[in-house]
């Protein structure tokens, strides 16, 4: 897989390199910026309200217990 | 120039090392390209794994702090409106301060800030933390929340809020430290309101409502005090269980007769 993207990338290996890390970048914008914040109210971490047991959002995983 | 130069022969070469090379791809090939295709699978869940980690641990509390003082921002602002210009309160220590015969605010809307909690036990989360309407996320990632329906600051009834104790900021990561008979001041427009906190609960569930009641523990009773509620998760980076502190109103005065017990809301103590 990464060794199909680098063979992909122009140029000598440091612009491929330079590419790579801003691939990188991009990478971790996404999941920070859109990815995470919507997987967060899914996960069982950080619930600090009591309530009926409907959680604010999603999916119920069995492990949330 | 030479390196235009460099570039002829280089190419060549690399041409006359590839042209022997179109060998076929044995089985051993095959074998190792699953493995490593499986082998870089995994580096990147891990890779993924640690990166929500740090989101959690780490951006989330990035975030939210700004998220928080934005929010004070705008409550202070909302109670400066009338009278621009008077906005920062002088403490006045002439005289006895007068006896509150306000009521109590009425609830706003979902998502609308109207009070600051200062609590010097934790102070150095919880000193001009605002309190939003409602217990969504996007509320407790700016502060702590009101839990709707339950009481307003001063008023008779369960004034009940909820805030988080990892991630987001981490208002009550030193929860635990507080002790029966510490301090809540919770700061409206214009009134303190002084809670002194009485009983905790370490142990309860999430779905143990009855802790933020008008009488905890007694449903159908009709209230006649005056307390607040505080909860939070427990354990501190789970959400197995939830910790709740109650507290009893002690006292409340005009927030321009200054702030009570001789604290300064714009000094952090330490």
């Amino acid at each position: 897989m990464y060794g199909w993207i680098w063979k992909r990338l122009p140029g000598p290996w440091p612009l491929k390199a330079l590419l790579a890390l801003v691939l990188l970048a991009a990478a971790v914008l996404v999941l920070f910026q859109w990815v995470f914040p919507w997987l967060e109210p899914r996960l069982p971490f950080n619930q600090v309200t009591v309530d009926e047991g409907t959680p604010s959002a999603g999916i119920v995983l069995p492990f949330a217990r | 120039m030479s390196s235009e130069d460099q570039e002829g022969p280089r190419v060549a070469l690399l041409a006359e090392v590839e042209e022997p090379q179109p060998r076929e791809r044995t089985w051993g090939d095959r074998v190792r390209a699953v493995i490593r295709s499986i082998g870089e699978v995994f580096i990147t869940v891990g890779a993924l794994l640690l990166l929500m980690v740090a989101y959690q641990l780490w951006w989330t509390n990035v975030e939210s702090s700004q998220a928080i003082a934005q929010e004070r921002e705008a409550i202070e602002q909302s109670w400066a409106d009338p009278d621009a210009g008077a906005a920062t309160p002088t403490p006045t220590p002439t005289g006895t301060p007068k006896p509150v015969t306000d009521k109590p605010l009425a609830e706003p809307p979902y998502g609308t800030g109207f009070a600051l909690v200062y609590i010097p036990r934790l102070a150095d989360h919880v000193w001009g933390l605002p309190v939003t309407e409602g217990t969504g996320k996007d509320v407790l990632a700016a502060g702590a929340g009101h839990y709707v329906d339950t009481a307003m600051p001063g008023a008779v009834g369960n004034f009940a809020i909820a805030a988080h104790r990892s991630s987001h900021s981490e208002p009550f990561a030193n929860f635990p430290d507080l002790k029966a008979g510490d301090k809540v001041y919770v700061r409206t427009k214009k009134v303190w309101y002084t809670y002194t906190l009485t009983r905790d609960d370490p142990n309860l569930t999430p779905t143990d409502t009855w802790v933020i009641g008008p009488v905890p523990g007694s449903p159908g009773t009709k209230p006649t005090k005056k307390l607040i509620t505080m909860t939070t998760c427990t354990p501190r980076y789970g959400s197995t269980g939830r910790w709740a502190w109650w507290g009893e109103l002690s006292g409340s005065r005009y927030v321009s007769d200054g702030p009570p017990d001789g604290i300064d809301p714009g000094v952090v103590p330490s």
